[in-house]
């Protein structure tokens, strides 16, 4: 597991001002720091030149890239790139809320196995198109697919019992549930939840048993052990986070989908928590989130997509969004937006 | 003022065949609210079609007892298919609406002339308890204990529907602790989350709603077994707000919540109605024993509002 990197806070300055200084070896913190600082000052084509190359540098040094991050190496950074194996896969889904077009997303592909980040200011449609894909929301047009089945138009249910697993950006913790009955309920397949056979214990309770058995272990991982038999409803902002997160682990999903994972979370648990997003990546679980913290964004991200007013504007692994002026001026620093109006994507 | 009797006839209907009734009709409406959060303001709905399916059977058709049974069932569960299907899919106060709709509904058109074929109308239909009446072990006298009294068929209608209201106590207990009752608390608490964790969460509010309906039906059953001769009026809405407060009293989401909850209520109504006929002879008691009761519930609201069984931490949880 490599959670243990991800708690251990001491090589990221608390007070960074982008995410540059995570990934950096200690050695060269002053050079990041000062490309960092160069980036949020000037968008010279030169300047950003030199900064990549000095990150790159960086980067081919001691942090393990995934497999799977490398699986994307080839992949050009442009919006609705194709990847080497998508798991998810969109094509022209669009969701108008009257005149306002809240998503237009023309094609975009999530590759298996690695952290994929939705990016964007506020209202640029990233929730939206979490809704849609997990079927809690109809589409005004387009389909999608999971694996290669269309699951288009299909109930949330089914999406989630096919290896596709949402969060909430408000937390949903079950409150008059203890954190064991919040968990066991995620399990798929449940003989028990059945209408007669729910009347015969023997029917269902060697199963029961087995799902409390992995729920446990998921509890004991997510360090929630100790709420096992109280109340959801009794926890913590953070805490109850990591049980959602851990819940939707009990459905045993491919793909997992988190809407804000780290908001209205402490510092010290947002580490926690990122280590057991990357964990689940490096054991194989697709994961997409929604997130603000670009500190977070830019340390744990393979690919990141940045959405802006419905549209998706770049695509690329962290350090390409970082140099592209599409986002830069969508999101990152949109007063540099105001004097090349003209060279606006949308 | 006669204690005595004031005391002996609230002991006695704290466990009579109202009370049982009505517990379990109030079993039926926990299943819905208190385990699964539907919003059903029109149980007396389900009991008026578990009444009137036994009454058309026997009565009407000429069909046994035990047909009649089954269609009081069987128009339950239409009952329930038609009420759930159009407003599960929505917000839950959709529910509440269509339920004390349906019952308003069901009673003023089961009362109209031109249903009078069928239900004969305002007029009543009965006697529908002949063949349950016929197997009454009990002799016809009184039956008196301490302060306890009943007639013989009271007596056989309250061992049977306490018998019932047991059995489907014990159904409640084995469905709440499976994994079906988990999903059935899970829809109450989010809906969205268990659909999120691939839940069919329109599959299990209809499943509940039949369940809790037909549970309700069978104390409308057990009603026409003690009220040989039914009329639409007897279903007005006033029950389903008893039964409300029989659950919220004993405590919402507990099994025996509304047994509780149903004995209080009915030592307190019982009482009222004597002992305010006796302090009051001649005039109107009646608006002064429900306001009494209206104001105990508020009390109970202030003072306890998690019920008799409830907890008062595990309610406090919902406000965050």
């Amino acid at each position: 597991m490599r959670s243990g990197d991800g708690m251990s806070g001491d090589d990221r300055p608390g007070d960074g001002m982008s995410g540059d200084e995570a990934s950096t070896a200690p050695a060269e913190q002053e050079s990041a720091a000062a490309a960092a600082a160069v980036e949020s000052d000037a968008i010279d084509p030169t300047l950003a030149e030199e900064r990549e190359e000095v990150l790159h540098a960086q980067q081919a040094q001691p942090v393990p890239v995934s497999p799977a991050a490398q699986a994307l190496a080839g992949v050009p950074a442009e919006p609705g790139a194709r990847k080497p194996d998508p798991i998810l896969v969109a094509d022209r889904v669009s969701r108008r809320f009257g005149g306002l077009t809240a998503v237009d997303v023309d094609h975009l592909e999530v590759q298996r196995g690695t952290i994929t980040a939705l990016i964007g200011p506020n209202g640029a449609g990233k929730s939206t198109f979490f809704n849609l894909v997990s079927g809690f929301d109809k589409p005004s047009s387009g389909t999608w697919t999971f694996n290669g089945r269309d699951i288009s138009g299909m109930p949330a249910y089914r999406i989630a019992r096919m290896g596709m697993v949402r969060t909430f950006q408000l937390t949903k913790a079950l409150t008059r549930m203890t954190a064991l009955e919040n968990m066991m309920l995620g399990a798929t397949g449940q003989t028990g939840e059945h209408f007669l056979p729910a009347l015969f214990r023997p029917a269902w309770k060697r199963q029961d048993q087995e799902i409390e058995a992995r729920a446990d272990a998921l509890l004991e991982r997510f360090n929630l052990a100790h709420m096992r038999d109280q109340f959801a409803g009794t926890m913590s902002g953070g805490q109850r986070k990591l049980l959602e997160m851990a819940r939707a682990m009990m459905v045993q999903p491919e793909l997992i989908m988190l809407d804000e994972p780290m908001a209205g979370v402490n510092p010290a648990l947002t580490q926690s928590l990122l280590g057991h997003i990357q964990a689940l990546r490096d054991e194989g679980t697709t994961i997409v989130l929604v997130e603000h913290d670009m500190d977070v964004i830019m340390s744990i991200s393979d690919w990141i997509v940045c959405f802006a007013e419905g549209a998706v504007i770049a695509e690329g692994r962290p350090d390409d969004i970082r140099s592209n002026e599409a986002v830069v001026d969508a999101y990152l620093g949109a007063r540099r937006a105001l004097p090349k109006d003209g060279e606006r994507s949308a | 003022m006669d204690w005595g009797s004031i005391f002996s006839n609230a002991l006695s209907d704290m466990i009579g065949p109202f009370a049982a009734i009505y517990a379990l009709a109030a079993v039926g409406l926990n299943l819905h609210f208190g385990y699964t959060g539907l919003l059903n303001f029109g149980q007396v709905a389900f009991m008026l079609v578990g009444a009137y399916g036994v009454g058309v059977g026997v009565v009407t058709i000429g069909l046994s007892l035990w047909w009649g049974i089954l269609i009081a069932i069987a128009a339950s569960i239409v009952l329930a298919l038609i009420l759930g299907i159009p407003t599960l899919r929505l917000r839950g106060d959709y529910l509440a609406i269509a339920t004390i709709a349906a019952g308003e509904v069901l009673r003023l058109f089961f009362n109209s002339s031109y249903m009078q074929p069928i239900t004969n109308g305002s007029f009543g239909l009965g006697p529908s308890s002949t063949d349950f009446l016929a197997l009454n072990p009990f002799s016809n006298g009184s039956y008196q204990v301490g302060p306890f009294q009943y007639t013989g068929s009271s007596l056989w209608v309250m061992v049977v529907t306490w018998v019932l209201v047991a059995l489907s106590c014990v159904l409640m207990f084995l469905l709440m602790r499976s994994p079906w009752g988990r999903v059935l608390r899970s829809v109450r608490e989010d809906e969205l989350a268990a659909r999120a964790l691939g839940k069919n969460v329109y599959s299990y509010k209809l499943q509940s709603l039949v369940l809790g309906g037909v549970i309700g039906a069978l104390a409308g059953v057990m009603y026409t077994m003690e009220v040989p001769t039914q009329f639409p009026s007897n279903f007005d809405p006033k029950i389903t707000f008893y039964l409300w407060v029989i659950m919220i009293l004993g405590g919402a989401g507990r099994i025996v919540g509304p047994v509780i909850g149903a004995v209080i209520f009915w030592f307190v109504f019982s009482f009222l109605g004597s002992f305010l006929g006796e302090a009051f002879p001649g005039s109107n008691t009646g608006a002064a024993r429900i306001a009494i009761v209206g104001l105990i519930l508020m009390l109970l609201m202030v003072f306890r509002p998690a019920g008799i069984l409830g907890s008062r931490e595990e309610m406090r949880l919902e406000v965050r």
